[in-house]
């Protein structure tokens, strides 16, 4: 057995002529958080969709528990372990937290034919999953949609990780939140890593991934641009490695030309 | 996180979170899509109390007239309401009303079939035809406005056509006949529980005829089938994974994808339910009148969404219920018999559908505000 839960081994994906993604290696431990950066169009939503099994890598093979694997639904992925937590997060505001937390998933009793939605025992696990996260659900009939942007994330990360997810893939799970509500959130992955679940964070926020992460990959332009340890790297040059590092020094340098120019 | 368990174990002692309070009763009914309907359906009882109760609309006869045509655009309003939920419109409701009923007619009459194998020929057809709707649309993404809009002309037009080319007319009357010993023909078109109106006739509680039997003979069967399929669709909805999968589908296509649902089969489903919910419909008329129509159901299946609409579901999917559309179907039926009863000139009853509609659309948008509210 070796070290690593999952590895994703030279990835390529393209579409037509257009190459979304070349080359793109990541090996994760059993409690590590991998965060994922890149700038828009950087490649991230292609991965993302290669992990959960929507997309089928052209090039490269993923590794699971050292087994090849190969995705031909999104329902493989999930039944292998592979969570994914989406921007969108695939809750309906108008249907009530339980609904939402077993939706395609629904307990069930009774004889053959005539199953019903153990509704009751879905509103026990609801709520106690979601007290787990500190999050105290007043009604679990309640509606998403009365629900915090964090408490949602919170929401769709516990269900994932209630369904049996071993590696937790989450898409921009802070882009959308205030300070208090993303520290919230981010809070919530580490312990879930602590509990021995591999973390991939796909972030374009390195303020939010480096307090977290164990190590950074960084992709650019379909690319990885290699997986970095934290302690050898720096926010600084994380910040400059994705595409926006270099073009915020250009803007710096601008600004200060606009002032001179505006001060003489 | 201490302070939050010690929350949950407070909650634990006196089995009931303190913040739980504040949800007023009422608020819990606001959250209910029937709401608007029960309300409705509660007014119009008291307004035609009131204007009519004196006039025999209420009568065992009166009654069971209305609740008959209430129960004949139910059956389709609550099979239009889950597709609804599901996200999804079927405007062909109506031609598939008539195309049902000269499949029906047709074989029988003209082709010397049984009536049961004519009758199990029309939902065959409704089967495939769903189908089609729903393959339609689920692969080619287009709306299903579209879709069945195109199906609502093609399906008249083809009834007509096959209808005239067979039987040169557009009726295909003698179906009365064979109605009797037929194995399944009387699963449409029986009345039940005539021994009751026989026993409260003899009991003079009811009105009779001259000649002594009672002028109301029994429970039509639209109003078993109407009954039968509120609860079932109820059941569905609310106490099964399907039911899940239903609202899942119409509230958020891509996601319930992401997570699991079989969006696409679910939907297909829904349109199938809507072609044999349209053929219940045709079985029930075209055997009560003995004779199919190539234009029977015109214009039913925009009655079956206002009733569903009116019965608090959404246009955009994803919230309603089967009981308000049932409710809705049951006002439309009350109030389009009622106003013979009253002086009011009946060509006012479109009038009332369509205000009754907008105010329906106006109420739901303001509940469906109110339940998505973030605190």
């Amino acid at each position: 057995m070796s070290e690593y839960l999952v590895q994703f081994n030279n990835i390529s994906k393209f579409f037509g002529k257009v190459i979304a993604l070349k080359d793109v290696t990541m090996k994760l431990k059993k409690g590590e958080i991998m965060c994922l950066l890149g700038d828009n169009g950087a490649g991230k939503s292609t991965l993302i969709k290669t992990l959960a099994g929507v997309h089928k890598p052209d090039e490269g093979e993923i590794i699971f528990e050292d087994k090849k694997i190969i995705f031909d639904s999104p329902r493989d992925a999930l039944d292998i372990g592979i969570g994914t937590v989406y921007q969108d997060l695939a809750l309906v505001s108008l249907m009530s937290v339980t609904r939402n937390f077993f939706m395609g998933r629904e307990p069930q009793k009774g004889l053959p034919f005539f199953k019903t939605f153990d509704i009751e025992k879905a509103n026990k696990i609801a709520a106690e999953r979601m007290g787990q996260i500190g999050i105290d659900v007043r009604d679990p009939s309640q509606a998403v949609g009365t629900m915090s942007g964090g408490e949602r994330q919170c929401l769709a990360i516990s269900r994932a990780i209630y369904f049996g997810a071993k590696v937790l893939v989450l898409d921009e799970p802070t882009s959308a939140l205030g300070v208090h509500q993303a520290s919230m959130v981010l809070k919530y992955i580490v312990k879930a890593a602590s509990q021995g679940l591999a973390v991939i964070l796909i972030t374009h926020n390195v303020h939010h991934a480096y307090p977290v992460g164990n190590s950074f990959t960084v992709l650019n332009r379909g690319r990885s641009m290699g997986t970095f340890k934290k302690d050898d790297i720096s926010r600084e040059k994380l910040l400059s490695m994705m595409a926006g590092g270099e073009e915020l020094n250009k803007l710096e340098v601008e600004l200060k030309e606009m002032d001179r120019i505006a001060s003489n | 996180m201490s302070v939050k368990s010690q929350s949950i174990e407070s909650k634990k002692e006196t089995g009931k979170d303190e913040r739980l309070k504040k949800i007023s009763p009422l608020r819990v009914l606001l959250n209910r899509p029937e709401l608007g309907a029960l309300g409705g359906a509660i007014l119009v009882f008291i307004f035609f109390g009131i204007v009519a109760g004196d006039t025999g609309m209420f009568s065992a006869y009166g009654t069971l007239n209305f609740l008959d045509v209430s129960a004949n655009l139910g059956i389709i309003a609550i099979a239009a309401a889950m597709l609804m939920i599901g996200g999804e419109f079927d405007l062909s409701i109506g031609s598939m009303i008539g195309f049902a009923g000269i499949c029906i007619a047709i074989p029988a009459i003209y082709w010397g079939w049984p009536l049961w194998t004519s009758i199990i020929f029309a939902f065959a057809m409704a089967v495939l035809i769903g189908y089609f709707n729903g393959i339609m649309v689920v692969k080619s993404g287009l709306p299903s406005f579209i879709v069945t809009l195109a199906m609502l002309f093609i399906l008249r037009g083809a009834t007509l056509a096959i209808t005239r080319l067979i039987t040169g007319r557009t009726q295909v009357p003698g179906l009365r006949v064979l109605i009797e010993d037929d194995p399944i023909a009387w699963i449409f078109a029986t009345d039940t529980f005539q021994w009751l109106f026989t026993w409260l006739g003899s009991m003079k509680l009811i009105e009779l005829r001259t000649d002594g039997t009672p002028l109301a003979t029994g429970i039509p069967p639209s109003v078993i089938w109407f009954i039968a399929l509120t609860l079932f669709a109820t059941w569905i909805l609310m106490k099964t994974r399907y039911g899940n999968w239903i609202f899942a589908s119409g509230g958020d296509k891509v996601g319930a994808t992401n997570v699991g649902v079989p969006v696409g089969r679910v939907k297909i489903s829904l349109f199938i339910g809507t072609a044999v919910a349209s053929t219940i419909f045709a079985c029930i008329q075209v055997l009560d009148a003995g004779s199919a129509d190539t234009m029977r159901g015109t214009l039913k299946e925009l009655e079956a969404i206002a009733a569903a609409v009116v019965g608090g579901c959404l246009l955009t999917g994803g919230y309603g219920s089967a009981i308000g559309a049932a409710l809705g179907a049951i006002i439309f039926g009350t109030v389009s018999m009622g106003i013979f009863y009253t002086d009011v000139d009946t060509d006012w009853f479109k009038v009332f559908l369509g205000a009754m509609m907008l105010i329906a659309v106006v109420f739901n948008n303001y509940i469906r505000k109110k339940v998505t509210e973030t605190k």
